[in-house]
């Protein structure tokens, strides 16, 4: 019982993130009443809100990364450079005639290696993560135009397209890959002391090291494994469009992974971490893009709601809503004792 | 004092070095018309760096200006359009940019949230409100545009300093004065190098760190004034990435991303440092323009490990006490 609740959510801590899906999907489905409807077509679900969970797939899977690099109070700016070099390691391989297994690991590889480097200038060099990480943010896109000459490399090989427009037991692929990652990344940073670790040193670096945390190694696995899921996340993208785009491919959603883990209420600060919730997260974010496509607004009102969206979330999770509800407080025990007994007053306020 | 001014002097260094090199490859590169083309061309990237290296130096980000340069093409180009006259525009863009910094500021000083979340909503916003105003790609056709962009000063062999080439330098000069010789400068200096201590000998904190994304905002406003005359439109997409490019030129510059430390000078020549790379492939004519990002993202990691090793060999020093000076001394010329 007590390992269950190790993996199941905290339900009472869930609840805004549960609530805010709950009133997304409810918006999605007022404005289009067939929002929920879903009907299995040659052993393919189909339907709005499997859409929802197959579009918002690359996010989902980038913000489990960046949920551990975010709870070591580090950021990962290079994730949608990192998603590019995949995608264009992936496709030039399979172009040059190796077999899908082959390019998809030779390209996760390649992802490793990017959160490795971010990992070797943060925990040895010891520079502030933003940085750090901004250096591949400029230069990935680059090596992955250098990879593919410049060019958008297509590619027609069925096993690795099936990536993205497979399916396994109806769901479709993308889906299955996430929650696989998600499942694998539980199991190895929850059931491990791992994620205490990690928590340790979000909290505090200097006395996580004093107290006999191996930091380096353990930011380095932190980082590792974000280039990892954004390698993943950056094959899926490629197979998707049948092609890897430099340029293009996960362009601006290292802001929307980034995005999924605060609304799954991983605190910026570092400390605490809850892979599932940034799951919801990322799949709120998709509902929300979905719903505004579905209701004729123009696809780019989407970039306000998240703005709207980023300020509430950083009103309630900042002092300020604490210090208004103390202020009130303040004013009424100074006007309550005079009606009531101080003893009721103290308990009443609590 | 002289420690101060080593991140400065090696920027310059490679500046020298590299367009030296360059020269000895395409002898014309070393040319006032090339010259007065690196001003123009890099004319709002400049504008707007120097608004970042106040950002950075005051030990904080701002990833909203790329978006703000493209809201102030989108406006002016909008506005122009509909007959307002483009004074009156190029002044209510300033003033809405400014309204929007202070307000990041604030929440950035008030809710005591990381800067670069704050911004990237502001960042977020901008380019929301310019897909709003129209998402096609609008022409600017004024007769103050062609008069402005008619006002040049001749260079040597043929070469020209335009308007915008002149605001920028315009721009640098000021933001040196006002970051180097007021007491708001001096405030951002205490900032970044230790907030707490800052606070505790009284400088204005709320008040310094608001005028800071104010001063960004303006800056960058202005910059979108620039782009706008540059290119004589406005587009939603424009200036896609301009944050990143920024940033750059400002480490490049020797300013330390930690702040606390930094001139306005050095991101002038970051800025030209970027310029004249891309002035080279031009040249080259065989190098595609990627090669920009990736030579970009080797020097702002060379750059970034050696500000590192300055704070690594600094600390070393404090620990070691009198004793260790000489073997110091040695370790200090040995980046240089």
């Amino acid at each position: 019982m007590s390992t269950l609740s190790k993996f199941a959510p905290n339900w009472r801590q869930a609840l805004p993130q549960i609530i805010a899906l709950a009133a997304v999907l409810l918006a999605d489905w007022l404005i289009f009443p067939d929002f929920f409807q879903v009907r299995l077509q040659d052993s393919h679900l189909f339907g709005s809100i499997v859409d929802v969970f197959n579009r918002g797939a690359p996010v989902a899977i980038l913000s489990i990364g960046m949920t551990l690099v975010i709870a070591t109070r580090g950021i990962d700016l290079s994730v949608g450079a990192v998603m590019a070099i995949a995608g264009a390691v992936a496709a030039t391989l399979i172009n040059s005639g190796h077999s899908m297994p082959v390019a998809v690991l030779v390209a996760l590889a390649v992802g490793i290696g990017c959160g490795l480097w971010n990992g070797l200038l943060v925990a040895v060099l010891d520079i502030q993560p933003i940085v750090a990480t901004l250096i591949l943010m400029v230069a990935g896109r680059g090596i992955a135009q250098l990879i593919t000459e410049g060019q958008i490399v297509t590619f027609n090989d069925p096993d690795l397209i099936a990536v993205a427009t497979g399916s396994f037991l109806g769901l479709p692929m993308p889906v299955v890959i996430t929650l696989l990652m998600l499942a694998i990344t539980i199991l190895l940073f929850r059931t491990t002391a791992l994620g205490l670790f990690i928590e340790a040193i979000g909290i505090n670096r200097l006395s996580s090291t004093y107290a006999g945390v191996n930091t380096r190694i353990v930011l380095a696995i932190a980082y590792a494994w974000c280039g990892l899921t954004a390698s993943v996340a950056g094959v899926i993208a490629a197979a998707n469009i049948k092609g890897a785009d430099a340029n293009n491919a996960g362009l601006w959603l290292e802001l929307d992974a980034i995005l999924a883990v605060v609304i799954g209420g991983t605190s910026l600060f570092g400390g605490r971490f809850r892979l599932f919730l940034s799951f919801i997260g990322a799949i709120i974010i998709q509902a929300m893009n979905t719903g505004i496509l579905l209701s004729g607004f123009k696809p780019e009102f989407n970039l306000i709601v998240k703005a709207i969206v980023i300020i509430v979330i950083l009103i309630m999770q900042s002092d300020a809503p604490a210090l208004v509800l103390n202020r009130y407080r303040l004013w009424r025990e100074r006007n309550a004792p005079r009606r009531t007994a101080p003893g009721n007053t103290a308990g009443g306020a609590a | 004092m002289k420690k101060r001014f080593l991140p400065l002097s090696v920027t310059i260094f490679v500046f020298v070095l590299a367009y030296a090199i360059c020269t000895m490859q395409y002898p014309k590169i070393l040319s006032w018309r090339v010259v007065g083309n690196l001003m123009t061309d890099n004319a709002f990237l400049g504008v707007v760096a120097v608004g970042m290296t106040f950002v950075i130096i005051s030990g904080g980000i701002d990833l909203s200006v790329g978006a703000v340069i493209a809201f102030t093409g989108v406006f002016l180009a909008v506005t122009i359009q509909h007959g307002l006259p483009p004074e009156v525009a190029f002044i209510l863009v300033i003033g809405i940019a400014a309204v929007f910094g202070a307000a990041m500021g604030a929440m950035i000083h008030y809710l005591r949230t990381p800067p670069f979340i704050v911004t990237l909503a502001g960042m977020f916003l901008a380019r929301g409100c310019c897909f709003l105003m129209t998402t096609d790609s609008v022409p600017v056709e004024h007769p103050l545009y062609a008069k402005l962009n008619e006002i040049v000063v001749h260079l040597p062999q043929g070469g020209r300093l335009s308007l915008i080439g002149i605001i920028m330098l315009a721009t640098v000069a000021l933001g040196s004065l006002l970051l180097h010789q007021t007491r708001f400068g001096t405030n951002v200096f205490a900032l970044g190098g230790n907030r707490a201590a800052a606070a505790m000998m009284g400088v204005p904190i709320a008040r310094t760190t608001i005028l800071i994304y104010t001063l960004s905002a303006t800056l960058s406003a202005l910059a979108g004034i620039v782009y706008s005359l540059y290119t004589s439109s406005g587009y939603s997409l424009a200036a896609v990435g301009v944050e990143l490019d920024t940033i750059a030129a400002v480490v490049i510059g020797g300013t330390l991303l930690t702040g606390g430390q930094g001139f306005v000078l050095g991101t002038f020549i970051g800025v030209l440092i970027q310029g004249l790379i891309q002035t080279y492939i031009t040249f080259d004519g065989t190098l595609s323009s990627w090669w920009t990002k990736i030579v970009v993202g080797l020097l702002l990691f060379a750059f970034i490990a050696f500000h590192r090793l300055l704070v690594v060999l600094s600390a070393r020093r404090l620990q070691a006490g009198h004793s260790a000076r000489p073997r110091n001394a040695a370790a200090k010329a040995g980046p240089a």
